[in-house]
């Protein structure tokens, strides 16, 4: 392993891997060093709680209608006449 | 929400004529997928045109689709190559392979020590928590600045958003409907939450400075 694969992340670096984290993409070395520093940072642990608070306030979006009825029976008016 | 039947029935059941399950998948994914048209082109009409014309082609190569991808993966792909087009059309939409991801840093360098103070690279001032958004007008609030700071996304950062975020696709899938690679995928997923963050952060940082 490389000296830069066990070196402690910096603050700057953290919110870069935050989604690859999230995503659980980081190989084990590099998720250990996401680990230690959330141990360690409040600042960062607050960083990563406000993108998860993002994640669901976007998700939280009012869903939008469906199709209109007209353009739903056309659909289904062109799926009774598929051969 | 009761789930879809597994693929191999509903491909079935769509090429036998079955009305009802076409009904279904019609009522499941439509409303998604007006969302994800309406990040290419630029009215409801025009989404929902899109979202028409994908049923269309969906009909005329159901009986091609060989079943490479799951068939909610091969519904979308069409919508996107559809929605990409009249996008491009519109003039609203540039080309995907025209311009590469923006890179740099998705925090704002000066809010992290430089190489001559004590801590290089931590926080300058810690970001500062905000408020659980437990009365409605604040959440109400909250909810409008993201619905803004959505639609000032660059396109393919607000697409994968969508397609992850609001609609919950898997990384994996998001990469197979877009044609983009994993990589790709999270660096445009990266900015775009980073982005909407900032956003948050700002609106709550306007609501307690007067």
């Amino acid at each position: 392993m490389s000296d830069t694969a066990t070196e402690p992340l910096d603050c700057n670096e953290f919110v870069e891997l935050v989604t690859a984290y999230l995503d659980d993409a980081l190989e084990p070395a590099d998720r250990q060093r996401v680990l230690d520093h959330l141990d360690l940072c409040d600042g960062c642990s607050t960083y990563l709680e406000q993108v998860r608070a993002t994640i669901r306030a976007v998700g939280d979006l009012p869903a939008p209608g469906g199709l209109p009825d007209k353009g739903r029976e056309r659909l289904l008016a062109a799926f009774r006449r598929r051969p | 929400m009761q789930p879809l039947p597994p693929d191999e029935e509903l491909v079935r059941r769509l090429r036998a004529g079955d009305e009802a399950a076409f009904g279904l998948v019609l009522d499941r994914w439509s409303p998604g997928m007006l969302r994800l048209a309406r990040s290419f082109v630029s009215t409801p009409d025009s989404a929902a045109e899109c979202v028409q014309d994908t049923w269309l082609a969906v009909l005329e190569g159901l009986d091609r689709f060989e079943r490479r991808s799951a068939l909610r993966t091969w519904v979308y792909r069409i919508l996107v190559n559809t929605a990409k087009r009249r996008g491009v059309r519109e003039g609203r939409s540039v080309p995907w392979s025209s311009v590469g991801p923006q890179d740099g840093p998705t925090v704002d360098p000066d809010r992290f020590q430089s190489p001559r103070e004590p801590y290089p690279g931590h926080w300058r001032e810690l970001p500062a928590p905000w408020p659980t958004p437990e009365d409605a007008t604040l959440a109400s609030e909250v909810s409008a600045v993201v619905v803004a700071a959505v639609a000032g996304l660059p396109e393919r950062q607000r697409v994968v958003l969508t397609l992850r975020d609001v609609q919950g696709y898997a990384a994996d899938e998001v990469c197979s409907i877009l044609e983009i690679t994993p990589t790709y995928q999270r660096v445009l997923l990266h900015r775009a939450r980073a982005f909407v963050r900032g956003r948050i952060e700002d609106y709550h940082a306007r609501a307690v400075t007067p």
